[in-house]
């Protein structure tokens, strides 16, 4: 009987996998459900003795079978998207079932947490630290050194906290990996527990994941005797973007308003209900196993340039032809990526801007392409990589737009606590809305006051509105609590530098 | 089962959790459509809280809702990569199709970026829309 395989992941559903895998069926064929390539324009692929077609419909589920399909894409393993990755972290995409104990065992699982356990924690940490491995949320603080703080912190109960609150656009690693490859993201939470000497795990996923949800849910129970004594617990957000910010997360984990706390403390010295706590982010913990297993620390150091070390999982998004997941080790540039990988834009219109690292990522325009993939570098173009996620526009894109948008998103996201992106985002809309229609602000009776020495008291110009926007974004850069007041500032002035024309 | 015992056993299932707040939200919220008042009283009861600690939770996360609402959701993703695959075109369209009769919720990323503008009724997730299709999902929700 033939064996097709096809991906149960939620990207491959929303592109009508189920209709495919009864037509199959009905044609007396044996479905396996597999995890995704990750070659999101070929979903819903299908896999039959490692030859691939997509993307498939029931319609071509008969040409398919009689080896007649046009949509035949050949080996899936030597298709170039796939050929040119470096895949560490996502080594087992679109090769194993996601809740197969088995298939995890036959590809190494378990490997790193055996040889962990053997290791005192601080030769384990040791080797994180040699690793180079930085957090893949968006910061990129050393793992090692987070984890070191939180083994030496004193506590009764220590905490191990998976942040998979994934909220930014353009970002769909998290995702893929709880679907995908569940048990890989628990060892690797087993380890940090053995390494920190932590006995109770969270990980906190967002309401908008369903299909995660589910798998993980499943996984931590077939995975319990193999993480004991850890204990797993998952915990689903309730549609606040700002609890991916760790804090904020923690709050919410505790039953509290997801509000962002002042550090200090560190989460790692006073996190969840107080106690030393290893937050980190869900690729991270992911990357952990093959960094344990024997030799594997000194692999992922090989990979990637200057401070920036082993692979990142990127992700192509937007208005991209061939988007999805591509791993590779840092260094690569924007236009490898988008070009040469991504095959241009959906729509076959020039690129306009990219947007790296989600709603807080500064827009890049094209000449700004060749810098290479580096959290360093990214922060000397005053951008950053954030959780590797890129977005693509073409040239229809209105960018004065989108940073109306960036400020829009902001005020509908922050959680109130700090006043520069609390207020200064919904003064950010109405700036920008006032600077893009050509209004001035004429002074009101308020400003009219003799009181009010400082205000002015003619109607705004436009330079001078625009001088305001910048002083703005200064203020919440450097008066938020966190990033999502913090960054905003990013998309709005990218926006603004280089495509003034979009403000009028 | 009545109202009093629905909610003894929501609590009673979540009990011994460590800050037990927000799946026992979830779980109101899906039994009943929403956390009211009378909900945020009886919940507070129980956990021991004031009501107004229940309600700042309530009222602070995009899930919980104060009120019921019968009618169907279609939750539309209008985040940047959705925007960037022209989801705002198809926004006239969807609301018009949904009229008074399905409530059309803007959400912020599915997670689908590579494949959008996508969307959400249920646990049901729907990628690669065009205008025909939004505008059938809306009307079939």
């Amino acid at each position: 009987m033939t064996v097709v395989r096809i991906s149960d992941d939620a990207l491959a559903q929303a592109c009508g996998a189920e209709d495919v895998v009864a037509a199959f069926e009905q044609a007396g064929c044996t479905i396996e459900r597999v995890s995704s390539w990750g070659m999101h324009w070929l979903e819903p692929l299908v896999e039959i003795a490692g030859i691939g077609f997509g993307p498939a419909t029931t319609h071509d589920v008969a040409a398919i079978l009689a080896g007649t399909s046009d949509k035949c894409i050949g080996v899936i393993a030597d298709y170039p998207f796939i050929a040119r990755q470096q895949r560490l972290t996502f080594a087992r995409a679109g090769r194993t079932r996601p809740l197969s104990l088995e298939d995890y065992a036959a590809t190494g699982g378990w490997l790193g947490l055996g040889r962990a356990r053997a290791l005192a924690p601080e030769m384990l940490i040791a080797e994180v630290t040699r690793s180079g491995l930085r957090g893949r949320g968006g910061a990129g603080f050393p793992a090692g050194i987070k984890w070191q703080t939180v083994a030496q912190a004193p506590g009764p109960q220590k905490y191990v906290v998976c942040n998979a609150d994934e909220g930014d656009s353009g970002t769909f690693a998290d995702r893929m990996l709880m679907e995908g490859d569940p048990f890989q993201l628990i060892e690797g939470m087993a380890i940090a527990a053995h390494a920190t000497g932590a006995s109770r795990g969270y990980i906190y996923v967002r309401s908008e994941y369903p299909a995660a949800i589910a798998k993980l849910t499943a996984a931590v129970i077939l995975a319990a005797p193999f993480i004991a004594p850890l204990e797993i617990e998952i915990r689903v957000g309730a549609g606040a973007y700002v609890c991916g910010e760790e804090t904020s997360m923690l709050n919410s984990i505790e039953g509290k308003r997801g509000e962002v706390r002042a550090k200090p403390p560190l989460p790692a010295l006073e996190g969840l209900f107080g106690q030393p706590t290893v937050v980190n982010n869900v690729l991270t913990f992911a990357a952990i196993p093959h960094i344990l297993i024997e030799g594997g620390a000194a692999l992922y150091d090989s990979h990637g340039m200057a401070r920036s070390k082993g692979t990142m999982p990127i992700q192509l998004a937007g208005n991209i032809k061939h988007g999805g997941l591509y791993e590779t080790a840092f260094g690569i540039t924007l236009s490898e990526l988008i070009h040469e990988i991504g095959g241009g834009t959906a729509s076959g219109l020039p690129v306009k801007a990219v947007q790296v690292g989600g709603p807080l990522g500064a827009y890049l325009p094209p000449d700004q392409f060749e810098i290479p993939f580096d959290y360093e570098a990214y922060t000397v173009a005053d951008a950053l990589i954030g959780h590797g996620g890129i977005v693509v526009f073409d040239d229809s894109a209105d960018m004065g737009r989108m940073a109306r948008f960036a400020m829009q998103f902001c005020a509908a996201e922050s959680c109130g606590k700090c006043t520069p992106c609390r207020i200064g985002s919904v003064r950010g809309v109405e700036l920008i809305d006032r600077i893009r229609s050509g209004a001035s602000a004429a002074p009101d009776e308020v400003a009219a006051l003799p009181q009010m020495h400082n205000a002015s008291k003619q109607a705004s110009s436009r330079a001078e509105d625009l001088q305001l926007l910048e002083d703005l974004c200064e203020t919440m850069k450097f008066g938020s609590l966190c990033a999502l007041g913090g960054f905003t500032p990013y998309p709005v002035l990218s926006a603004l530098r280089h495509w003034p024309e979009d403000f009028k | 089962m009545s109202r009093d015992e629905t909610f003894a056993a929501i609590v009673a299932a979540h009990a011994q959790r460590a800050g037990p707040l927000l799946p026992i939200l979830h779980d109101v919220q899906a039994a009943f459509g929403c956390v009211d008042a009378a909900a945020e009283r009886t919940i507070a009861h129980e956990l021991n809280l004031s009501r107004a600690e229940v309600h700042g939770v309530v009222s602070f996360y995009h899930d919980f809702t104060a009120e019921a609402d019968p009618r169907p959701v279609v939750q539309l993703c209008r985040a940047e990569a959705c925007q960037a695959r022209g989801v705002e075109a198809l926004v006239g369209a969807a609301e018009a199709a949904a009229g008074t009769r399905v409530k059309l919720k803007t959400i912020y990323c599915l997670g689908l970026c590579s494949a959008g503008p996508a969307a959400r009724v249920g646990d049901r997730v729907f990628a690669r829309l065009d205008e025909a299709a939004l505008v059938r999902l809306v009307q079939s929700a």
